[in-house]
């Protein structure tokens, strides 16, 4: 860490060092203007030279593991190319868990936003005092995932789970296995529940109250209402929150790794067991898997930022 | 609407939002009984109650070191963290407005690049060589200083950009004071309360990380999470006391955080 810090030391002498160079420089007219020309540069680079701990410890921890993973994940068994992702593409595996990361990612951000939707529009027309409470809450409990998550639902949903047993008995399921798909979108749902409700409670903001009574005035009906002014006005914020949910979901490692010791197949966990397994170590394919899901994730947050700039245009 | 109608919609949207309250609430009362219950299996309430999974639980040494270690590598994080953000943001905003739009999109990448990507690079570039520190505490405090990045460096911006830098500044200066003494004494108090809160906050989430601290070093410096997941296979009474511990801990955060946020407003 030291070695981190000591850029910052020549930077403290920016002050001292540049206002005399300005008192010499009014004294001698001639090489007056070059000299403050070459202050104002040293100022410059000395702030400059202050964000150098920075620029050392990103390119270290996020830039550096992300060139090398980019790198090799050219780097085939048959020599430089694209031999990992021709082998990702046509191996059913692979493709099996790149297909279960989307399908889960994507119904449980449908789910979780629905959710959201519904409880943070609810959220803002109740009392002050009820709202605070449960937003509260849900802040909170935007902690509450990954490994801790897993161990909750086991308790709950798992084959003995206190849930599990009370639905059976009430003949509503008759059977539920959480360490499977469908169980996996529920926990998944469940963690989305609390970003969906914290993105989309300020959205709301753009529907204004005294539309809605002027629609009403005019005679439009509830549905009326949400089908053409409603839901229009909230679209960007409704489809931006969706993709962060994904990304959220695509990324998730924990949670899954956490209920099922990785054995179920999501890419996150293919990514993993090729550098951390115990069967057979293979980091260059891990790349490749590695950078299929840096493109999707790349992809949402290309999409987001264009959805983003269109609401903005929108709401002005 | 009449009066019928709107208590009709009242009624809906505080069901709405008790529904909400009870889908968060449920898995973490279950976990709470859980944990101090003395048995509980196939049955849909448990058969007694107890506190003697929390006694065994902060009796555990494996526990404590655990807990310590994850408070350490959090703090020690959060502090390099303010060291390089802070510099960092004050040389953006005063010196280099436009480099903003260049670290909008830097920070970004802890996003668009998950902590397992990362891993597979980390995990090559530092078991060897110059910079071996896998299996150390080091390697996840400059990965947690990623995860916080674009946590803080947002919630600071919006800190700045409310206190108008340029003209605090240029008073600063018009007052005699040096750049360095203005940064210092001037701006860096100003950005105490923002600074608090994302610390607050970052602090919650990087205690309950779990990838980097997995992969990147598991049991040779055994964070909290690590230890919750290498509990698996002992009493699940005894695992819930625990989630129910961790939750207390971060709630306790969180609610600090919130109540430093409220303040400022």
């Amino acid at each position: 860490m030291s070695a981190g810090l000591e850029p910052n030391s020549p930077t403290q002498t920016l002050p001292t060092s540049t206002a005399p160079a300005l008192d010499r420089a009014a004294g001698v007219p001639a090489q007056g203007l070059l000299q403050r020309l070459r202050s104002t540069f040293r100022g410059k680079w000395l702030a400059l030279l202050c964000l150098l701990p920075f620029a050392l410890f990103f390119a270290v921890f996020q830039i550096a593991p992300l060139v090398w993973v980019a790198t090799n994940s050219l780097n085939a068994a048959d020599g430089w190319g694209l031999g990992n992702f021709t082998e990702v593409f046509g191996s059913p595996f692979y493709r099996q868990a790149i297909k279960h990361s989307l399908q889960i990612s994507f119904w449980s951000s449908l789910l979780g936003i629905i959710i959201a939707v519904l409880g943070s529009y609810s959220l803002r027309q109740v009392d002050s005092k009820l709202r605070d409470f449960v937003m509260a809450f849900s802040n909170m409990t935007s902690n509450f995932s990954g490994v801790p998550l897993a161990f909750a639902f086991i308790i709950l949903l798992g084959f003995n789970g206190a849930l599990t047993i009370l639905l059976k008995q009430m003949g509503i399921i008759e059977d539920f296995n959480l360490y499977s798909k469908t169980g996996l979108i529920i926990l998944y749902t469940y963690f989305q529940i609390p970003l969906g409700v914290l993105l989309l409670y300020p959205a709301f903001d753009a529907l204004r109250s005294d539309w809605r009574e002027s629609a009403a005035l005019l005679g439009a009906s509830n549905w009326q209402f949400w089908r053409h002014i409603g839901l229009p006005v909230l679209t960007p914020a409704l489809l931006g929150t969706f993709v962060i949910l994904l990304a959220n979901a695509l990324g998730a490692y924990a949670t899954v790794y956490a209920l099922t010791t990785g054995n179920f197949n999501v890419l996150p966990i293919r990514i993993a067991s090729l550098v951390a397994g115990d069967i057979f170590l293979d980091p260059n394919m891990a790349s490749a898997l590695a950078m299929v899901l840096v493109g999707l994730m790349t992809l949402v947050t290309v999409v987001h930022q264009w959805i983003l700039r269109r609401s903005y245009h929108v709401t002005r | 609407m009449s009066r019928a109608e709107l208590s009709a919609a009242g009624l809906y949207h505080r069901l709405m939002v008790y529904t909400l309250f009870f889908i968060l609430l449920l898995p973490l009362l279950g976990t709470l009984l859980y944990s101090l219950s003395t048995d509980w299996s196939a049955t849909i309430l448990p058969s007694g109650m107890t506190f003697k999974w929390y006694v065994e639980l902060w009796g555990d040494p494996r526990f404590l070191a655990a807990f310590g270690h994850s408070l350490l590598i959090c703090v020690g994080a959060l502090l390099l963290s303010a060291v390089l953000i802070l510099p960092l943001l004050f040389v953006v905003h005063y010196h280099f407005p436009r480099l903003d739009g260049l670290m909008n999109i830097l920070i970004l990448l802890p996003f668009a690049v998950p902590p397992v990507v990362s891993s597979v690079g980390l995990l090559q570039l530092y078991s060897s060589g110059p910079l071996a520190m896998t299996g150390t505490p080091w390697i996840l405090i400059g990965c947690y200083f990623t995860v916080a990045l674009p946590f803080m460096y947002r919630a600071i911006t919006n800190n700045l950009q409310a206190i108008n830098l340029p003209d605090l500044m240029d008073a600063a200066h018009m007052l005699g004071a040096s750049t360095w003494k203005a940064a210092f004494l001037v701006v860096l108090p100003n950005l105490r309360k923002g600074l608090m809160v994302s610390l607050f906050l970052s602090f919650s989430f990087l205690f309950g990380e779990f990838v980097f601290a997995n992969l990147l070093v598991g049991t040779r410096y055994e964070t909290l999470q690590v230890y919750l997941n290498n509990m698996r296979n002992s009493s699940g009474h005894f695992t819930s006391a625990l989630v129910i511990s961790y939750f207390l801990f971060v709630l306790i955060l969180t609610w600090a955080a919130n109540h430093l946020n409220k303040d400022k407003s």
